[in-house]
């Protein structure tokens, strides 16, 4: 019989809804930490109900620590739900704000990028555009190896959401 | 009503009779609304005793133990009681003072972030920030610590909310949206469970403190007898199956008997009830028992699975879950379990036979720690409540002591945590005054919180540390004669205080004893006086603690002496 399965590392993404209140995100984070979880990208804020918050999480790990991290979040008093997304059809999205050099003669070829990836231009200046950017992982990957040899000067992501797909809700 | 009062009135409506503190600037509200005397304080001498003695007393008697500190040092102080009941699932609550809401931050005068530091060695924890929460905040904390898998809870109180006043009611009920703990066990899965047992050739029932603390040993009992199953027992499940029955095959694991660790390895089936395949217990996981298949009974669903892949999970209560057992494995008609097992049993009793745990005590050689042990099972009858330290002498203990009932051993199993025994057996001697207490103690172990011979002292406690007193570090000893070539580096106590001279100083009771026969009446004179006695054992220095299966080893490392 198999022991410590040494499995494929897999990622998945957890819907996790908590309690509103503060030090949660500490006791998500720290329980991570002690036990050496990963956390690939979360994102966090307060739902619908305000007395609740909403975390979606990246993580990876092989089957036995993928079990581990719902069953440890569920211990938390203050986690309300868990829901491993990546067992069930779901959306994924994630927004990236990106500052792009355009000078030399680079602002139209990164025009034509942002319009392909259908980025808003968000600030322009004599130098640069912020492009926002939304979309799946895959298109995200894209448009910033796409962007990266004119020169990005700065990038921030919102980490992944993600929700069920269908009528069902958490 | 004051916030302090507020504190009374909710610890009054949880049936606490009994805290176990230290005062301090922050708390001070508190421990004034104490004055009154509703509730008895037993003022400690440190911190960290008074957390162990809320450990004590939760564990002898099953309701949580209460602690009441000080803010900064006083919350830091007990953090390793907090972590040595979160591995124990051991209920308590402790509360502590805080500095005022207005200063929380800036670094104030005994200030520390206990609910930070504490996150990760809590089942839960509460800052109370507003005075109309602190009812609910501590209705909450007593149920959290109790129900579920038990745990310690710690609600930290600034000291403006206990001096702020609000109208005063207590809730009759929690309700938390985060924390309903299953306790029933799935019906379909207990029903599969008895036909795995039924099918099983070769069944070994693995229990551990989860019986103790859900109140399940007579359903254990039951069920080992009934279906004719052998039962082996963690540390922390001692006393959860009478240990002298043919079906008790000793504690299992590292310092495990020969006969329940062969059990293990031969088993076709293990139930696992209430235990959580602790690394002590599996050693190398990769050939922990290899030819069984699992079945694991736990109310932490954490637990399953965790560290070894299960067939079967039951999550629910222990004590539930082997009632609908029992109930379906009488349901099956015509089936002779003691027939059917009669092979197994056969190969048991002769391991128990050929292997039994042994020592020799030479009458005129040096004292043994195995004898005294016996002979402190032999003169209390099995009655006494027993705690210990951590180390050889805990070993011993837990080999030579036949733990007949639930309750009657108190131990730190899974943090392991030096200078636990003493102020545990205070707790436990606390919350039944008439009973025999006794803490079986190392030299080393006993010196990290010997302070507490003041609280004893003061209270009038008849307990009693026996210490088997071999002048050294002796767990760690044996494992650098084993695995470090003898280089016995920081483990001699050379330099120790003389016990009976330091019990004197304290005004408690201080015997010696050197040789074998000096060892009965100083256990019959101690428990006669009732009144807190140190006993010196001094044995002999270098005995190990055998069997032992070494770190991550297996069942063929197993060295017998």
């Amino acid at each position: 019989m198999p022991r410590q399965q040494n499995g494929e590392v897999q990622r998945h993404t957890f819907a996790v809804l908590v309690e509103n209140q503060f030090g949660v995100l500490g006791r998500i984070t720290g329980l991570f930490s002690a036990r050496g979880f990963n956390i690939e990208s979360l994102s966090v804020a307060e739902t619908e109900d305000p007395s609740v918050s909403r975390i979606t999480l990246v993580t990876a790990g092989d089957d036995m620590i993928l079990e581990q991290v719902n069953k440890q979040l569920n211990r938390l008093i203050d986690v309300i739900k868990v829901t491993d997304l990546s067992e069930e059809p779901h959306v994924d999205r994630e927004m990236v704000l990106i500052k792009v050099n355009t000078e030399d003669f680079r602002r139209a070829e990164v025009f034509r990028i942002g319009e392909i990836f259908r980025a808003k231009i968000v600030d322009v200046t004599a130098k640069t555009y912020v492009l926002e950017v939304t979309g799946d992982e895959g298109k995200i990957g894209a448009v910033i190896d796409l962007l990266k040899p004119l020169g990005i000067k700065e990038i921030v992501r919102t980490g992944k959401i993600a929700i069920g797909r269908g009528q069902g809700a958490m | 009503m004051q916030g302090a009062e507020i504190f009374i009135e909710s610890l009054l409506a949880e049936g606490v009779d009994t805290i176990f503190g230290h005062p301090g600037g922050a708390i001070l509200p508190i421990n004034d609304a104490l004055y009154s005397g509703r509730i008895r304080h037993i003022l400690t001498r440190h911190e960290q005793g008074a957390v162990h003695m809320a450990e004590g007393y939760a564990r002898a008697t099953g309701r949580p133990g209460v602690v009441l500190v000080t803010s900064g040092p006083g919350g830091t102080n007990v953090v390793t009681g907090l972590a040595d009941a979160f591995m124990d699932s051991t209920p308590i609550v402790v509360f502590t003072g805080q500095v005022p809401t207005g200063v929380i931050g800036n670094d104030a005068f005994q200030e520390a972030d206990i609910v930070g530091i504490t996150r990760s060695c809590t089942k839960h924890n509460y800052l109370v920030r507003d005075v109309k929460d602190l009812a609910r905040t501590i209705k909450e904390a007593f149920y959290i610590a109790a129900s579920g898998r038990p745990g310690p809870v710690l609600v930290d109180i600034p000291k403006d909310v206990a001096n702020a006043s609000t109208d005063f009611s207590y809730p009759d009920s929690v309700d938390i949206r985060g924390y309903r703990p299953t306790t029933l066990g799935h019906a379909g899965q207990i029903r599969r469970a008895a036909e795995m047992l039924a099918a099983a050739e070769r069944p070994v029932i693995y229990a551990g403190g989860g019986v103790i603390h859900s109140e399940a040993a007579a359903e254990l009992h039951e069920l080992g007898e009934f279906a004719a199953t052998p039962v082996t027992n963690t540390l922390m499940g001692l006393g959860g199956f009478p240990g002298r029955h043919d079906l008790w095959l000793g504690m299992l694991g590292m310092h495990g008997t020969y006969t329940a660790n062969m059990a293990m390895d031969q088993a076709d089936l293990v139930i696992a009830v209430g235990a959580r395949f602790d690394d002590r217990v599996t050693g190398n996981l990769e050939e922990f028992c290899v030819g069984a298949e699992f079945i694991h009974i736990d109310i932490d669903p954490s637990s399953i699975g965790k560290n070894i892949p299960v067939t079967l999970p039951i999550v629910g209560d222990v004590k539930m879950c082997l009632q609908r057992l029992l109930k379906e494995l009488r349901a099956m008609e015509g089936k002779d379990w003691y027939a059917a097992h009669a092979s197994w049993l056969t190969q048991i009793a002769e391991w128990q036979r050929d292997f039994p745990l042994l020592y020799e005590q030479d009458p005129d050689g040096e004292l043994m720690p195995q004898y005294v042990c016996e002979q402190i099972y032999e003169v209390t009858a099995g009655e006494a409540i027993i705690t210990t330290e951590v180390g050889q002498h805990q070993m011993w203990a837990a080999q030579f002591y036949h733990f007949m009932k639930p309750r009657h051993f108190i131990t730190s199993g899974g943090l392991g945590t030096m200078g636990y025994g003493f102020p545990a057996a205070i707790g436990a001697q606390i919350a039944y005054p008439d009973r025999t207490v006794i803490d079986i103690a190392g030299d080393g172990s006993f010196q990290m919180n010997v302070q507490e011979l003041a609280t004893a002292v003061q209270y009038d406690l008849p307990v009693i540390v026996a210490i088997l007193n071999n002048h050294s570090l002796g767990m760690v000893r044996q494992w650098q004669q084993f695995f470090y070539e003898g280089r016995y580096a920081d483990t001699s106590l050379e330099v120790s205080p003389d016990y009976v001279k330091l019990a004197e100083a304290y005004g408690a009771v201080g015997l010696r004893a050197t040789k074998p026969d000096e060892v009965r009446p100083a256990l019959e004179e101690a428990i006669r006086l009732r009144r807190p006695v140190v006993l010196d054992f001094v044995v002999k220095m270098t005995e190990n603690v055998f069997p032992m299966i070494p770190t991550g080893g297996s069942i063929k490392d197993m060295l017998l002496a």
